[in-house]
């Protein structure tokens, strides 16, 4: 039977620690909304959100009160809308019509985002993904929950660096078209290399073509609680260091899969994956820059954070995958900028820079999160950082992503207030030098040699 | 049978497990087992109980002990016994 200091334990995690579960992501499919009359179209998607996703808030609001476990996010992720909407749209415009209409349903079922307004162009964009890459600005200027995501990039397929191109301009055009709210629009846009089709967390998230009609994924959290276990190990060796993140990460990710399960049974839905990230937010406590510091650096950006990270990373996916039959999404650990208290403090002394933080994208899930940048960065060098970023994700065979902001009317130094779980960044430098003549090449890099499986 | 954990955590009184043990029996909850510790200068009581004869739903339940610790001066949650199963037990 169970003890009282493991019921004290499990408490403790989630009233001292900010043990959560981020988000109960419901995957809906919308191939069968498709029509080539726009009305009927968002009438449809409008009518299927709506009636899919009607219990998520209340059967969330359930769960967290039979366990006393806090439940951050409920949230609803769609197909693809490039993939949806390409039989009604003949223009961005039209595809505007569309986020403003999974923005509504997003309001209806009380959900704080939804994610899928997204195209797939990692080898080639067709029609409708270029139109609906070039309404995002203003898709994410007219809507409040509605993210967007481009997959740019896979390991199969090469870079597509003509919408690499195209999407730093599209970035740029974001910040500007949301100036007034510091170019938040930009945190609600991400591009991907690899991007897997069951991520439960924003701005990433959407239903893939391979999923079931409806599915349950469940993003869980607790850098706190993994922080605050490495505590009671300093001074340790390596050994004792991984094996306690292991532990920990397996309780964290049981509580995960207790409450998929239970969310899945109660929607009548089925339950699809766990996603094992460490996801940090503004709150004292909660960040993954505060694990790296309790391992043995001053600061993340320190020499050895990268080793650090990649540890971290791994531990955490051995013991999640014990917890969890099935596993998924991004998995790992987060590494967003504005939403780590002690990443924002790594920036704000100099201690990480950007150039550190790509290389901490090889080791760790996603990629470059959540970064300001000043507002006159050039397209062509987001570009290039965007081109970087997609390459180590191809040759790595794994996941990331670029999550920057361009911030309008802001330099070096400056801070930016995103509000709530996106928190606050101060605005790092970029490297200035010109990409512009590699990033106007035009076509696609080939998949690396070792994507020839076959 | 539904198992809930029944956790009281606060300054030590008199009268908390009076308190707590009469309303378990005016709605119908047995107990099964009752353990209780000093954690970090806090008395913490521990209680396993079997909601399953109860009349009220465990949401009513929760709420009401939650009321009667606010009245004592200490902390009362209710939860289901299988989040501390999936997290203490392989």
């Amino acid at each position: 039977m169970i003890n009282i200091y493991e019921v004290a334990e499990t408490n403790q995690m989630i009233e001292k620690e900010n043990l959560d579960v981020r988000t109960i992501t419901l995957g809906i499919n919308l191939l069968d909304c498709i029509d080539s009359d726009l009305e009927v179209l968002k009438k449809n998607i409008y009518d299927k959100i709506t009636t899919v996703a009607k219990d998520l808030v209340k059967t969330g609001k359930e769960i967290e009160k039979k366990y006393a476990i806090p439940i951050v996010n409920k949230r609803i992720s769609v197909t693809p809308i490039a993939l949806v909407g390409g039989a009604a749209c003949k223009s961005p415009e039209d595809f505007v019509e569309i986020a403003k209409t999974l923005d509504e349903a997003a309001k209806t079922t009380g959900v704080n985002f939804i994610g899928g307004y997204s195209a797939l162009v990692a080898k080639g964009m067709t029609n409708a993904e270029e139109l609906l890459i070039r309404s995002i600005p203003k898709a994410l200027a007219c809507t409040d929950r509605v993210c967007s995501s481009v997959n740019l990039a896979s390991t199969k397929t090469g870079i597509n660096m003509d919408a690499v191109k195209l999407m730093g301009e599209i970035i740029k055009e974001t910040a500007l078209e949301t100036k007034d709210a510091d170019s938040l629009g930009c945190a609600k846009l991400v591009v991907f290399c690899n991007a897997p089709d069951d991520n439960p967390f924003m701005a990433g998230a959407f239903h893939g073509v391979t999923e079931a009609d409806a599915i349950i994924n469940v993003g869980v959290s607790g850098p706190g609680v993994v922080k605050n276990a490495l505590e009671k190990v300093r001074g340790e060796s390596f050994e004792v260091l991984c094996e306690t993140i292991k532990k920990t990460a397996f309780k964290i990710t049981r509580v995960g899969q207790l409450v998929a399960k239970e969310a899945s049974k109660k929607l009548g839905i089925p339950f699809g994956i766990i996603d094992l990230s460490l996801a940090p937010t503004p709150a004292v406590g909660d960040s993954v820059a505060d694990i790296l510091h309790e391992i043995g650096l001053e600061y993340a950006g320190a020499p050895g954070t990268t080793a650090a990270l990649a540890l971290l990373n791994d531990q955490v996916k051995k013991g999640g995958v014990m917890a969890s039959s099935y596993v998924g999404g991004l998995s790992g650990a987060f590494i967003p900028v504005s939403e780590d208290q002690g990443m924002i403090k790594a920036v704000e002394i100099g201690a990480l820079t950007l150039e550190k933080l790509e290389a901490m994208t090889c080791v760790c899930s996603v990629g470059l999160d959540m970064i300001a940048v000043p507002g006159d960065t050039k397209a062509s060098t987001l570009s290039g950082i965007i081109a970087d970023e997609m390459a180590i994700g191809m040759v790595n065979q794994k996941t990331t992503a670029v999550r920057i902001i361009p911030v309008i009317g802001k330099e070096v130094g400056d801070t930016v207030e995103f509000g709530g779980l996106l928190g606050y960044a101060p605005v790092m430098p970029v490297n200035g030098y010109s990409c512009e003549a590699f990033v106007n090449r035009g076509g696609r890099v080939p998949a690396p040699i070792h994507s020839f499986k076959n | 049978m539904k198992r809930t954990i029944i956790t009281v955590v606060g300054k030590d009184t008199v009268g908390i497990i009076a308190k707590v043990c009469t309303y378990l029996a005016n709605n119908r909850v047995n107990i099964l087992d009752i353990s209780q510790t000093i954690i970090q200068d806090y008395f913490n009581m521990m209680m396993i109980v079997d909601t399953g004869e109860s009349q009220k739903e465990f949401d009513v339940i929760s709420d009401e002990l939650g009321q009667i610790g606010t009245e004592i001066g200490v902390i009362i949650k209710c939860q289901r016994e299988e989040i501390f199963d999936s997290m203490h037990r392989i």
